[in-house]
């Protein structure tokens, strides 16, 4: 017998993008100065406290780090949190303060 | 051979959880459930049932743990009373959403304020719009048969199950009965098979949020959005009369008692006048009509069994005779009149059956009421009828209204 769900209650699969591409959602863009970020100044897999605090975990945990801006909502978590003050955070095009 | 044995109400319950082989076990102590969880945690203590007893230290807590263990496939139970189901009430909407067959015992008990240990049906009816089954049991045999069926309807339509019975009335007096055999419960009760995968190996995220319109998933199949969700356990608790029907007659067969599927009948066969009620009042009730057709009232009982869903159909065939309703019921929806009353009274709307329904709010926080007074109410209610009046005031039993 092959097991399968009755759909009789919500369920959802872990997968990218469920609730669609929330990055448009954002005001403010992270941008990252790799040259400021500690792992890839150090070229060891250290700090990554961007990676831990993003709520959306669109950030990954990698040399250098990368964001991933279609799902990225700019709250501004990880410039917020980054010891060296490697992100900063700009306004989108056509957004203002 | 039978085993007979002297128990109350909540021995009963505490034996049928463990003939039931229920797997985990999370309870709060509180007046009048106190000794059935403590029953409960013996029979585990002392390996008589293979269970876990997960500790906690709130009833919304002990519910959780609940729909935890039966999201990943645990028979799990439950039991609580008054302020302790109040407490669970957010997660009584989360069992019954997610569709998940745990079995509760709510052992009737009034609510503050001011506090009262004693019994009225407040408490359960107070949860009646949550989702889940409620059935009402009127002596401590039918505490034991109606916990077993309990599983047995909740697993076959994914809906939680709340066995109610009355504090004290039953929860501590002690009655004799008839314990069903293990092997024969067993074979009463399949296993439970969870409706949704959920291992490690196959990852889910149950309950995400859902909005207002259906969506489509990672896969691009279109899912139901809340509203097809809730219409689904709505069908779910209007098809369970079925499922309750069909576990009440298989039980009759497999141990020759039947306690009524949705609702019991008592001399309504010629009856005039009905008394209807829930739980040991509606046990009263029957002896009142007995006393009534010996002073030459022609008087039945329509004892509802399982309050939602609601037997509307069944409640018109019982009540298809009757020349007067009479509803005694322990609980009040505050502005308007009791609950039950107020249900039976829709059930009847588009039929032929038009007449007086005279509502009685009785045995709050344990106030006592008696056959005899019952007896005095429905001659009350023949009288005030007799003179013409198709609507009578809704009337409190022994209660100083000034």
């Amino acid at each position: 017998m092959t097991k399968k769900d009755d759909n009789i209650s919500a369920m959802c699969r872990p997968a990218i993008g469920e609730a669609g591409k929330t990055g448009d959602w954002r005001d403010k863009r992270p941008t990252i100065d790799h040259n400021k970020c500690i792992p890839f100044i150090k070229k060891k897999p250290a700090c990554f406290l961007c990676w831990l605090y993003c709520p959306d975990g669109v950030i990954t945990a990698t040399i250098p780090i990368s964001i991933d801006l279609d799902y990225c909502k700019g709250c501004g978590i990880c410039a917020e949190e980054c010891p060296a003050k490697a992100i900063a955070m700009i306004n989108e095009e056509g957004k203002d303060d | 051979m039978t085993d007979i044995q002297i128990v109350t109400g909540n021995q009963a319950a505490a034996i049928g959880a463990m003939l039931c082989q229920v797997q985990v076990v999370s309870a709060y102590p509180i007046t009048p459930q106190t000794s059935l969880t403590e029953t409960l945690s013996r029979f585990i203590e002392q390996g008589q049932l293979k269970a876990e007893y997960v500790r906690v230290e709130s009833e919304h807590s002990a519910l959780s743990v609940c729909i935890a263990a039966s999201s990943v496939g645990a028979r799990a139970f439950t039991s609580t009373s008054s302020h302790g189901l109040l407490y669970m009430h957010e997660q009584l909407h989360w069992a019954a959403g997610s569709r998940l067959p745990i079995v509760l015992c709510c052992v009737n008990r009034g609510v503050g304020a001011p506090w009262s240990i004693f019994n009225d049906q407040q408490d359960a009816i107070a949860q009646r719009d949550t989702g889940w089954i409620q059935i009402y049991c009127r002596n401590n045999q039918e505490i034991i048969d109606t916990l077993i069926q309990a599983y047995r309807i909740a697993e076959a339509v994914y809906v939680p199950v709340m066995v109610c019975y009355d504090g004290f009335v039953l929860s501590h007096t002690m009655m004799p009965i008839e314990v069903p055999e293990a092997e024969a419960v067993k074979d009463f009760l399949p296993p439970y098979k969870p409706h949704t995968i959920l291992s490690p190996d196959e990852p889910r995220n149950i309950n995400p949020v859902t909005f207002p319109w259906r969506r489509y998933d990672d896969r691009g199949v279109l899912c139901d959005g809340y509203m097809e969700l809730r219409y689904k356990l709505q069908t779910a608790l209007e098809n369970s009369a079925a499922s309750i029907i069909a576990a009440n007659d298989f039980f009759a067969d497999a141990f020759g008692r039947n306690h009524g599927g949705m609702l019991w009948s008592y001399r309504m066969e010629d009856a005039e006048v009905a008394l209807t009620s829930m739980g040991s009042m509606a046990t009263e009730a029957t002896t009142a009509a007995d006393i009534l057709r010996d002073k030459g009232i022609k008087a039945g009982v329509v004892g509802i069994r399982v309050f939602r869903p609601f037997p509307k159909e069944a409640v018109r065939i019982a009540l298809n005779k009757a020349k007067a309703i009479l509803v005694f019921e322990k609980d009040i929806s505050y502005g308007y009149e009791g609950a039950l009353c107020t249900d039976l009274k829709a059930a009847l709307y588009s039929t032929d059956i038009r007449v007086p329904v005279h509502n009685y709010i009785a045995g709050l926080g344990g106030r006592d009421v008696k056959p005899r007074e019952l007896v005095e109410a429905s001659e009350d209610s023949l009288k005030i009828i007799a003179s013409g009046i198709r609507e009578p005031k809704t009337t409190w039993i022994n209660c100083f209204t000034g």
